[in-house]
């Protein structure tokens, strides 16, 4: 009794009692559940990194190559931008309020959980499948042919066909993958770079990057090329429609199904 | 409700109290090894409590980096300090002479130990790197006596937990744990580059971990107390610097 009963449940669930209506449940998700959450709370953490490191660079707006670097020494580049230290040269006659505590806790903060977040998606990827079926390109794709396809629909601003919407291009999936596993490790990297505790146990971790001030250098470069990123992924998701890409990540249904429905 | 939604239902509230009780297991054991910050509190805790406790399992023993006399950077860097009070100004006009590092607390032997008395214990010398939190950082040699040394010449407790170390300053204070405190690294600094330790750069007497931000290398210090908690310092958050809103531990 107790057998026939465990075998009744799914099949229940996955047969509509009703063949003329399909209940939005029966649609496969254009976003796992897990893809879902994981993105919004990465989009969140993301924020906080990006607010408070820009707290934190302008007590310091100079960026040095090597293992150091202060008011004496020439740097590498200066951002034209005020101070919160009245130290720091940097041409302007005031100087902003500090808010460095609370942001290096934010910073922190948000750097372990975009960090757990990100671990949690990054193997479940590899365990359903996601990485392989959405991710990776397909060899055809990976071709010039493939990519100029992809470029030109993209210059023509065009509007994607219905089974395109439901996966992402060769663009998308390389994008992605360089975000995934270029520029978020790098990034991560250089951060523990600058941690004078952790390079004590792993000095490798700094020496490779040329020192303290190169690993800090190379940290905003990676941060500019994740915001350039976000700013480009943001002008996508308008062009493909706002309103269906959102509701696609947020419950998981596309704007398609929806109306036909 | 059907089988399937009662079924999660249970899962999620099995899961999550498995998730409440293992929390509960995982502080107990964090607060017994001391993998808990004293600025565990608030909603930043979640963070300082992982940055501190994952890099407590991992650099226990572990050397900041030294590097070769020709990286030291010259001039040294002298970053702006407070005003400095008339205490310190009567003592810098005598030269130091009357300056005093007194111990106390969780100690055998309480005591006062004078300039030249700390200079009498074996020098130690390391270059290291200091860095800011701001973002700036230099090199220099840092000469000074290991606090471990201190610590052992006033016999501290087996329970002892913290060193809490004061600036004249009255508004200056921070505190370490045990692994900090008896890290061979770590230093009562009173010279640089072969000269005094200039007191732009926190002479006569600096505290020096090149393991952490230059904020917990305290400048000026005359007063230490070993203790096995830090509840009675300030806010109860373990330093100054918690309650002007910066972490206390800066291994970052």
């Amino acid at each position: 009794m107790a057998r026939s009963e465990s075998v009744q449940w799914p099949l229940r669930a996955s047969f509509p009692s009703s063949a003329s209506a399909v209940p939005a449940t029966t649609v496969p998700s254009r976003h796992s559940a897990l893809v879902r959450v994981t993105h919004w709370i990465a989009t969140l953490c993301f924020l906080a990194l990006l607010v408070s490191g820009v707290e934190i660079i302008i007590s310091h707006p100079r960026f040095y190559w090597g293992e150091t670097g202060n008011d004496l020494t020439t740097p590498l580049f200066k951002l034209p931008i005020p101070s919160s230290r009245a130290l720091v040269p940097t041409g302007y006659g005031y100087v902003l309020p500090d808010q460095n505590g609370w942001s290096r806790y934010l910073h922190f903060q948000a750097a372990w959980i975009v960090v757990l977040t990100g671990l949690l998606y990054v193997i479940s990827s590899l365990v359903t499948g996601h990485l392989r079926k959405n991710l990776l390109p397909d060899k055809t794709d990976l071709s010039w042919r493939g990519f100029s396809i992809a470029i030109a629909n993209h210059l023509r601003l065009k509007r994607r066909s219905e089974a395109e919407a439901r996966s992402y291009n060769v663009l998308q999936r390389l994008t992605y993958l360089i975000v995934i596993f270029v520029l978020f490790p790098l990034v991560i990297w250089t951060g523990l770079a600058m941690s004078p505790a952790f390079v004590s146990a792993v000095p490798a971790t700094v020496t490779v990057l040329g020192g303290q001030q190169s690993a800090r250098t190379i940290h905003l470069f990676v941060s500019v090329s994740l915001v350039l990123f976000l700013f480009v992924h943001v002008v996508m998701v308008c062009i493909a429609g706002f309103k269906s890409r959102m509701r696609a990540m947020i419950t998981g249904r596309t704007g398609t199904h929806m109306g036909r429905t | 409700m059907n089988d399937l939604s009662r079924r999660k239902l249970m899962m999620t509230g099995l899961a999550a109290a498995a998730g409440v009780s293992g929390l509960g297991v995982a502080a107990r054991i964090g607060q017994k090894y001391g993998l808990v910050p004293p600025d565990h509190g608030g909603i930043y805790g979640l963070g300082e409590t992982l940055t501190y406790a994952s890099q407590r399992l991992v650099t226990r023993h572990s050397l900041a980096r030294e590097f070769p006399r020709s990286q030291i950077s010259k001039p040294p860097f002298a970053n702006e300090i407070p005003p400095l009070n008339e205490a310190f100004k009567r003592l810098q006009a005598g030269e130091f002479t009357d300056w005093r590092l007194s111990v106390d607390g969780m100690v055998e032997r309480p005591a006062s130990f004078s300039l030249p008395q700390l200079k009498s214990y074996p020098s130690s010398s390391q270059i290291t790197h200091l860095a800011c939190e701001e973002g700036w950082s230099y090199i220099a040699e840092w000469i000074g006596v290991p606090l471990s040394q201190i610590l052992d010449v006033v016999g501290i407790h087996p329970q002892a937990r913290y060193i809490v170390y004061f600036s004249i300053d009255p508004d200056w204070w921070d505190s370490i744990d045990m692994a900090d405190a008896m890290h061979p690294q770590t230093f009562l600094a009173y010279g640089l580059n072969d000269n005094e330790l200039p007191v732009g750069n926190g002479g006569p007497l600096r505290m020096r971990l090149p393991r952490q931000l230059g904020y917990k290398n305290v400048k000026f210090i005359t007063h230490l107390t070993v203790t096995d908690s830090l509840k009675g310092f300030g806010k109860g958050l373990g330093s100054a610097s918690p309650e002007g809103g910066y972490a206390w531990y800066a291994g970052i």
